[in-house]
């Protein structure tokens, strides 16, 4: 058990006078960093001061004040709180930051989705192209003054739908009849050329070529969005030299459901059943996430028993999210199906748990402001101890023996796709990922939340930092979840599930929040911003499927196409988190 | 299917070879094979996917409808089984997958939100409903819907496919397995090419 570091004090402004200045709005904390020194700044932190892991990079649009804000929460490895700096640029265009990828490598696809959905232009990124949307798309969709075609109001309830029930299609109303609309001065009968590839082709093109003595021909290969191992709708773009990668772009956003514009319309309490769709495979852990941020905004705790209620579900979210990552593994290195079953069968019971508590399978939206939604009904509480004490240990036990000494998965796994403990900290690497390369860095233990501190587990950890280290890291954390639950089912206690009374608005004191949890996933945070409305006026999801792709090129180039498939496998990606 | 189903009641059969002989109509055999082996596409949008794979696993068995085999590619599959959230960035590699399939060729709508939009509907990279661009067979509610849920839909297109008649189906007339449908295209905003004039004239309409 690693003891979480000792809260020092950390004055920057002092430190820094010229740089720095607090962020002194209410409710707001941090620092707020002169623009033209967020570079010198931000190797200070690292170098001088160890914050060496930045976790999420976000922006703000702050149309009534002008102002555009880039937001940055960086940790240390070695655990503690993290710090929090800001930018801020006026309102104009083109919005300029300087680019901070060359010193955390981990911000680049942030800072590409910064540009994409908000227009903030990040000076000296190595690739600044959009990443969610495609290439030709006309705005910035994240900006307040920026309307999606379906626009009805600022701010739900509509007042269509409520108080007064009446309801239009949206296709009735729209300007075009149909999702769409187009800059001013559009023709589409005129112009039909588009060519949304060209600029991605350009980027992947710019590799060093190597001079072998043999005259070789490079292939650019494209694998999805349609494709059976990319767990979704994924592409990768590739170019080949035989079969040896020589250099690869990830394209993302063919799953982009504008989580973050619709969660900015939403009132608060809507977005709930939101997060269960952002990874689908572990809706109760992404309801502790956004529960934790809006609470701390809100300044409420929940009641024992909802706490013990939630650690228990987000522990067997992770289990159930673990066996079907490995199952997927051995999918993608060629055990077509086959250990899926049975990995898919103790998902299933799990699943049948959160049937009976939350009402759904998948989407659970368990999780309220304050506490849970329900009770657990009468007979979980058995059910879940059968398991946790008897039938998961030996399940996991077994898949194990049969996976763990296989020929192939050693011969594939050991050595492939190795990602270094420093590579790791550098791409902002989270979850499993980061720590089948070493480093013990779990949030419930470097910055506990809920009654984590409470209860006794190891942070799974691996030194490889291969493909086979993140297959077996995941039975490691089954194990420990499995350790936990046993422990929540033995404390559980009575009382109350709710800390305030249940409501459908819930009063938000403006301020800014980031709550973050251990998703089975890796680090998942949000982002809060409330003005003291109804909905949230920034609401960002620091998606961990997302940013440990940053990884995944460097860990490819160099390795045989084939092991492509098993080092995305071995990541473990969904799409509903990575694109939102 | 029984083999009573299969034989067209009203002739004899005598006693020794029933069981071995069955007498029947060419559409009663011809569709009794195709729907006991309908190959779905391996193809998965979004949440709703990870119910289908559920579908399909042991717990829920597809392969007691012989549909258990899920083709990665268009070529050999006879569902598309569109199982999430069609986006606008998507959508053309869909309607292309879907020229890409043989006749005779049958979606299903899984979830809410390839029916018509479901709760992501308002969003800018949404599209509102696959049925905008591809035609659908069955629509299956619910977000995401049970595996019983997506089971009854596979049922209803087993139904569909038992009142066929290859005589009349559109993939045997002259022609009737050309019709492309034109690929969307990925400009300032999606552009539906058999669309462009109503845009135009729309766009003209609200200028005035
Ligand atoms: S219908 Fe619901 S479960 Fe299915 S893809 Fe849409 S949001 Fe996901």
């Amino acid at each position: 058990m690693t003891a979480p570091a000792p809260v020092e004090t950390l004055d920057l402004a002092a430190r820094f006078p010229d740089w720095v200045t607090a962020d002194a709005r209410p409710g707001y904390s941090g620092w707020i960093v002169e623009k033209d020194k967020l570079p010198d700044f931000a190797r200070a932190l690292r170098d001088d001061l160890g914050y060496d892991y930045l976790s999420s990079v976000t922006g703000v649009d702050y149309l009534p004040e002008g102002k555009m804000e880039v937001v940055y929460h960086a940790y240390k490895t070695t655990g503690g709180p993290g710090v929090v700096f800001k930018v801020q640029v006026a309102r104009q265009d083109p919005v300029e930051v300087p680019s901070l990828v060359s010193i955390y490598p981990g911000a680049e696809f942030q800072e590409r989705e910064a540009w994409d959905l908000l227009g903030i232009k990040f000076t000296g990124h190595p690739d600044l192209r959009r990443i969610l949307m495609w290439e030709d798309f006309a705005g910035h969709p994240l900006r307040k003054d920026w309307r999606e075609p379906y626009f009805e109001e600022e701010f739900k309830p509509f007042k269509s739908r409520w108080p007064e029930g009446k309801f239009q299609m949206a296709e009735d109303k729209a300007r075009l009849g149909d999702n769409l609309s187009f800059p001013a001065g559009f023709d589409p009968q005129k112009k039909t050329d588009f060519d949304p590839e060209k600029a991605l082709y350009e980027a992947l093109r710019q590799y060093q070529k190597t001079e072998s003595g043999l005259e070789t021909e490079h292939l650019l290969v494209n694998i999805g969005p349609h494709h059976p191992s990319t767990h979704g709708v994924f592409r990768v773009a590739v170019v080949l030299d035989g079969e040896t990668v020589l250099s690869l772009k990830p394209v993302m956003g063919y799953l982009h459901r504008n989580h973050e514009k619709i969660g900015e319309r939403n009132t608060f309490l809507m977005n709930m059943p939101y997060t269960d769709r952002l990874d689908y495979l572990t809706s109760m852990s992404n309801n502790f996430g956004y529960a934790l941020a809006v609470e701390k905004l809100m300044g409420i705790t929940p009641p024992e028993r909802a706490e013990y209620i939630r650690v228990m579900m987000a522990e067997l979210t992770r289990i159930a999210n673990h066996v079907w990552a490995i199952g997927f593994l051995l999918n993608d290195l060629g055990a077509y199906f086959t250990p899926m079953l049975y990995a898919q069968e103790e998902r299933e019971l799990i699943l049948d748990i959160f049937e009976a508590v939350s009402g759904s399978r998948m989407m659970c939206n368990y999780f309220r402001f304050g506490g849970v939604a329900r009770d657990l009904p009468d007979g979980v509480l058995e059910k879940v101890r059968d398991l946790a004490f008897e039938r998961l240990p030996r399940k996991v036990d077994e898949l194990e023996a049969l996976l763990a000494d296989n020929e192939i998965i050693r011969s594939r796994g050991i050595g492939q796709g190795v990602l270094t403990a420093e590579d790791a900290i550098r791409y902002s690497a989270a979850g499993p990922l980061l720590r089948a390369s070493g480093i013990p860095y779990d949030v419930r233990r470097a910055e506990p939340y809920s009654i984590y501190d409470r209860l006794e587990f190891d942070v799974a950890c691996r030194p490889n930092g291969d493909i086979y280290d993140r297959m077996m890291i995941r039975f490691d954390e089954i194990r420990q979840s499995l350790r936990i639950i046993q422990q929540t089912v033995k404390q559980m206690p009575g009382g109350p599930i709710m800390a305030v009374k249940p409501a459908y608005q819930v009063r938000v004191p403006p301020g800014e929040a980031y709550g973050r949890v251990e998703g089975p996933k890796g680090e998942l945070g949000f982002y809060i911003v409330s003005t003291g409305k109804s909905s949230p006026w920034r609401y960002h999801v620091r998606a961990p499927s997302f940013i440990n792709l940053t990884a995944f090129g460097p860990m490819c180039v160099g390795q045989k196409i084939a092991d492509l498939v098993a080092i995305l496998g071995s990541i473990d990606i969904v799409l509903g988190e990575c694109d939102r | 299917m029984d083999t009573n189903e299969l034989n067209a009641p009203g002739y004899e059969i005598p006693p020794e070879v029933q069981g071995q002989v069955a007498i029947t109509t060419l559409d009663r055999i011809y569709n009794w094979g195709r729907r006991a082996s309908v190959w779905p596409m391996m193809f998965g949008l979004a949440c709703c996917a990870i119910e289908m794979i559920c579908t399909a696993a042991s717990r829920f068995d597809l392969a007691r409808f012989g549909m258990e085999i899920m083709r990665p590619s268009p070529r050999q599959s006879d569902l598309m089984i569109v199982s999430g959230t069609v986006t606008k960035k998507m959508v053309p590699i869909i309607v292309r997958l879907y020229n890409q399939m043989p006749e005779p060729k049958y979606v299903l709508a899984m979830g809410a939100c390839a029916s018509g939009g479901g709760p992501f509907k308002e969003g800018y990279n949404v599209v509102s409903g696959i049925d905008k661009f591809i035609p659908v067979d069955v629509y299956v509610p619910g977000c995401p819907p049970t595996p019983q849920a997506l089971l009854n839909g596979l049922m209803k297109i087993q139904e569909k496919i038992s009142g066929e008649h290859w005589r009349t189906s559109r993939w045997y007339q002259k022609g009737g397995d050309q019709a492309e449908i034109p690929i969307p295209i990925l400009g300032p905003d999606l552009i539906d090419p058999r669309k462009v004039e109503e845009y135009s004239r729309r766009l003209a309409e609200s200028e005035a």
